[in-house]
């Protein structure tokens, strides 16, 4: 048993367990988006990040991809990760505004404008269509093609693969081309429709601290904690 | 080639004791003049090889053969002054040198020792012809520990680098040090990553020492990418015996049976002359089983990259050496536990590798002497950009960005005053002026906003726009990032675009705001290197020249009068001689006059490509 600490909490993790793995095991909620149960771990959307470790040596890494180590400290909602995973979000909803799942997670993260020029693009390349169709349906008929900026998801030379038996395995996984949101204008390209969640301690504490993950909308933990404190947790003398 | 008898297998460790020692002598009894002809890839472009031609010209009519040895060497380091000579046994230092400089060169120097003036290089300051190579003030202040044999060396003779006392630190190695020793001293050493990260480089071999495996690898990274660093090709192509010693050290310290030199295919000269060297070290038996009849055994390859900036980065070379696409993957486990096809792996840079036989040769104490507290030895940068002498330097670590800048690099051409230096390459950092005392380690630099990186070093006068170096920059990052991960692909995509806009004058405050939260976000949350260092460009810029962004946004003005949605030409009717140079020049016809009257431009159809400056000598074209 691996023993290590996650959000203040004393927690054991088996052999080979990710971060992600660990937090779940213990009702500790991580936004994931291109993570899925059946497939092999990706780590490009980003959103699973956590802080790990203290001091000026703390960082970031994707909890999907990170292993459970020894005596880790784990930080999964500080403000530093917030502001990041906030920002991964403003990035997604830039290239696919019709998306309800990545519209959802704005709403649920409070990312209200889309400050970058919106490109329909309707794809964020999280590639789980890749690995479904490899994967799954042992298919292995599209992938990636070209890199950086000109990175897109195609059949091999972009004409219909023989390898592909239309399967809809692609269509089914894809957190963009299916569930459609109705809601966005096209100036904004924020819904914040269906799910508007205001976590209201983060403010006070650096840190979600919501053991209930309610997102601390019931606001019970800022009233007993009038004073804001500075770091994680602990009061500012 | 021409066909030549198969070289014999040195059967011992006394057989290339003694090997050695024989070429050392042979070497050290030389009488006959060396002409060594500074032929790497930059002398080539510069044109050593008719240079080469026309000396063996010269030699056969001459009668000279006998006399005279000519050496196609490596890169000697002095880019400006290519392609240059130096005339062994005195050292005479000939530069920028063209075929009909030949027979002079033959009857005066060689024959009659005298030294002909016009091929010295003039000190720009003193007017002084230094003769020498170690007198010109460009190597004065470095220590060459790791370039230094190029110029003594044929890169394609093996016996060559033996004659120098090649391979006698692989010797003391197999004789006398067990692998633990080996990483003991480099540990002493204070070695630390050439590449760019700077890990300690016996740590890491530590960490795969002590992994328990059938089967351990090693690599050579040698695939350089930063625009205008070229150490690592210098290096492979004017001593790739160096390396290879390296790596033969780096393998019995660590156990690793096979090794890979992951080049990119851009260098051909470097991918010939390495994949040169394996071969001759096979066959004299430097590589492959029972090595000198020991029972150590180690194989080298080559794989060749494709120039992908990201395959630099460790995990993406791995995969791209299996095959796969180049893209990074999260550490840990890093490739010391698990690395190629899943086997421990120590990937060291070129220049890592290249330090590694000195430090066996002259101890870990002498090593260690160099250089600043957390920063030992050497460096070697290329230092190009805005000033007088380009080249490759290799300092010690703890030098000044002054005594690089204008001590060794000459200061800045055409009387033009310093404004910045990037190093690092694409995702280093740009420093100002006021830290032009800082000495450079790794530490320091990280702390300014900058990294060491690979040891490009981009020199900027005042003539450059900051902002348009960040937009160059992230340029050519948006296009070299893997797209793997949202936070690089995406992010430095918008960060491009929100510096366009600013530099075409369409930025407003807010988007400022936005560039420095994207920035921090991008290097929070990618999953590489690249990404991680990719905002390093903007928000070292931003750090250091925020009032050129401001001006950009607020008074739509660019200071340094780059960025051509922002700037204006014109010409200064009081200054003006009407010369009709510009108007010659102008691919436009935008400007109109007569001799001796003054000229008009006119701004419809001026596509500010700056030719009409270029060509004024009397400076009547105002840019603003």
């Amino acid at each position: 048993m691996i023993h290590l600490i996650m959000n203040g909490l004393e927690v054991q993790a088996e052999e080979g367990w990710t971060l992600l793995d660990t937090a779940r095991f213990y009702g500790l909620e991580i936004p994931t988006l291109c993570y899925h149960d059946g497939l092999s771990i990706f780590g490009g959307c980003r959103l699973c990040l956590v802080e790990i470790g203290e001091g000026p040596k703390a960082k970031l890494v994707t909890s999907c991809t990170y292993p459970a180590e020894q005596g880790l400290v784990v930080h999964t909602d500080t403000k530093r990760v917030l502001a990041a995973r906030r920002m991964m979000i403003e990035l997604m909803l830039s290239v696919a505004p019709n998306s309800k799942k990545i519209q959802d997670l704005a709403s649920k993260f409070g990312v209200s404008q889309v400050r970058f020029k919106v490109r329909n693009e309707e794809c964020i390349l999280c590639g789980l269509c890749v690995r479904m169709c490899a994967e799954q349906m042992d298919g292995r008929a599209i992938g990636f093609q070209n890199r950086g900026y000109r990175r897109k998801i195609s059949t091999p030379f972009d004409v219909r693969s023989e390898e592909c038996r239309l399967c809809g395995g692609c269509m089914y996984i894809c957190p963009a081309c299916q569930l459609r949101c109705q809601g966005p204008e096209a100036e904004t390209a924020v819904c914040n429709a269906c799910l508007t969640l205001e976590p209201t301690c983060v403010d006070y504490y650096n840190e979600l601290q919501c053991w209930m993950y309610d997102a601390g909308r019931c606001g019970t933990c800022v009233r007993e904690a009038p004073e804001k404190k500075d770091s994680l947790g602990s009061s500012k003398p | 080639m021409s066909p030549r008898k198969r070289a014999k297998k040195i059967a011992s460790i006394s057989d290339l004791q003694t090997l050695i020692a024989q070429q050392k002598g042979r070497r050290q009894m030389e009488t006959r003049t060396v002409i060594a002809v500074s032929s790497g890839t930059c002398g080539q472009a510069r044109g050593s090889l008719r240079l080469i031609e026309a000396f063996k010209k010269g030699l056969r009519q001459d009668g000279l053969q006998e006399k005279v040895t000519l050496k196609a060497t490596g890169c000697h380091g002095f880019c400006e002054a290519e392609p240059n000579v130096i005339i062994y046994p005195q050292g005479i230092f000939y530069q920028k040198l063209e075929p009909k400089h030949v027979p002079a060169i033959l009857s005066r120097t060689v024959l009659n020792g005298e030294i002909i003036p016009e091929f010295l290089y003039v000190d720009p300051v003193t007017g002084e012809k230094p003769v020498k190579e170690e007198e010109i003030p460009f190597y004065k202040k470095q220590l060459r520990l790791v370039l230094g044999a190029n110029p003594l060396l044929d890169p394609t003779s093996l016996d060559d680098y033996f004659s120098i006392g090649g391979y006698e630190s692989l010797l003391r190695v197999l004789s006398s040090l067990t692998p633990e020793e080996v990483i003991e001293n480099i540990i002493k050493s204070g070695l630390r990553g050439r590449g760019g990260a700077g890990f300690p480089t016996g740590k890491k071999w530590e960490f795969a020492r002590k992994q328990k495996s059938d089967w351990k690898y090693i690599i050579c990274n040698a695939d350089e990418g930063d625009p205008g660093a070229y150490m690592d090709r210098s290096l492979l192509e004017g001593n790739p015996h160096r390396v290879i010693e390296g790596m033969i050290i780096g393998a019995y310290a660590i156990g690793a049976r096979e090794g890979y030199v992951y080049v990119r295919d851009e260098y051909p000269l470097a991918v010939a002359h390495v994949t040169q060297a394996i071969n001759q070290a096979r066959e004299v038996g430097l590589l492959g089983e029972n090595i000198l009849g020991t029972n150590f055994s180690f194989d080298l390859h080559i794989a060749k990259g494709a120039g992908a900036f990201v395959c630099g980065e460790e995990t993406a070379l791995i995969a791209s050496i299996e095959g796969r696409v180049g893209e990074p993957r999260q550490r840990p486990p890093f490739p010391a536990v698990s690395g190629l096809w899943g086997k421990p792996t120590v990937i060291n840079n070129v220049e890592t590798w290249g330090n590694v036989p000195l430090i066996i040769e002259k101890g870990a104490d002498w090593f260690a002497s160099i250089g600043t507290n957390g920063s030992k030895g050497t460096k070697i940068f290329s230092l190009v950009g805005k000033i007088n002498n380009t080249g490759l330097v290799e300092v010690p670590m703890g030098i000044t960005l002054r005594e690089i800048i204008f001590d060794i690099g000459g200061g800045i051409p055409a009387g033009r005053k310093f404004k910045a230096v990037q190093t690092g390459g694409p995702s280093g950092g740009c420093l100002p002026e006021k830290l032009i005392d800082l000495p450079i380690d790794y530490e320091s630099l990280t702390q300014a906003g900058s990294i060491m990186g690979s040891g490009g070093m981009i020199v900027m006068d005042d003539r450059t726009c900051m902002v348009d170096v960040a937009r160059y920059f992230l340029n050519f990052l948006r296009d070299e990032s893997c797209g793997k991960c949202i936070s690089c692909r995406e992010g430095t995509q918008r960060l491009w675009e929100l510096v366009t806009d600013i530099t075409e004058g369409k930025g407003t405050m807010e988007q400022l705001a936005v560039l420095e939260e994207l920035a921090v976000a991008v290097k929070e949350a990618s999953l590489c290197g690249l990404g991680q260092t990719a905002p390093n460009p903007v928000l070292s810029t931003l750090r250091y020249f925020r009032d050129e962004y401001e001006a950009h946004i607020k008074d739509k003005r660019c200071p340094a009068g780059v960025c051509k949605a922002l700037i204006h030409y014109s010409i200064i009717a009081s200054k003006c001689t009407g010369c009709l140079a510009c108007l010659r020049v102008c691919p436009q016809g935008a400007i109109t006059g007569e001799l001796k009257k003054v000229h008009v431009l006119d701004e419809s159809k001026c596509i500010k490509c700056g030719a009409c400056f270029e060509a004024c000598q009397f400076n009547a074209i105002l840019i603003e």
